[in-house]
């Protein structure tokens, strides 16, 4: 295997969430959440800490009928985030 | 070993937990373990009147599982000194796995 600088080199999928420490990330989690913020740390379990958070959750109504969906937006300026949540992380431009 | 540490500098800060079923904790953090399990002291539960049954209780322990988020006091945290603490983290791990 040639041997990379792995300082700046992509080998893993969590090397492109390292290049997005203090930029801009879009994190999606279970239980219909979002997040937008910008990420200050991280680990192998994808346990996360965010700056100046927006949270907005989805609540589809439970009506066969009404297939509305009602949004809930909710900020925080500094938030740990359990790993067991996430389903993904993506680099932003921020809004 | 990054959060269990991140962690152990917040003790004695007050922080928000909420739990994986919406319940919402604010207290003082008294301790942290390995699995992130985290003993808080004079406990409230914000939205009381939704969740009415903990409003004797004082402290408590959390089991680190049904941890969604904690709001953290951003004063307490250097954002600079963690980005660093996750590079050397994120180098530590790539080098065990080689």
């Amino acid at each position: 295997m040639v041997e990379t600088d792995s300082a700046s080199a992509i080998s893993e999928p969590l090397d492109l969430v390292r290049l997005s420490l203090d930029e801009h990330v879009f994190v999606k989690l279970r239980g219909d959440r979002e997040l937008r913020g910008r990420l200050h740390a991280y680990d192998s379990h994808c346990n996360l800490v965010l700056g100046d958070v927006e949270e907005t959750i989805y609540i589809v109504s439970e009506d066969e009928d009404d297939d509305s969906v009602q949004t809930i937006k909710k900020n925080s300026e500094m938030l740990f985030v359990r790993g067991d949540s996430v389903v993904l992380i993506s680099p932003t431009a921020e809004s | 070993m990054l959060f269990f540490s991140f962690f152990k500098t917040l003790v004695d800060h007050e922080v928000t937990i909420e739990l994986k079923n919406d319940l919402k904790i604010t207290g003082i953090l008294k301790s942290v373990d390995q699995f992130l399990n985290i003993k808080l002291d004079e406990i409230r539960v914000v939205e009381e009147g939704k969740y009415p049954h903990l409003s004797a209780v004082k402290n408590v322990f959390i089991r680190g599982s049904v941890v969604r988020y904690v709001h953290l006091p951003a004063n307490a945290v250097d954002t600079a000194l963690l980005e660093d603490a996750t590079r050397r983290e994120a180098a530590n791990v790539a080098g065990k796995a080689r």
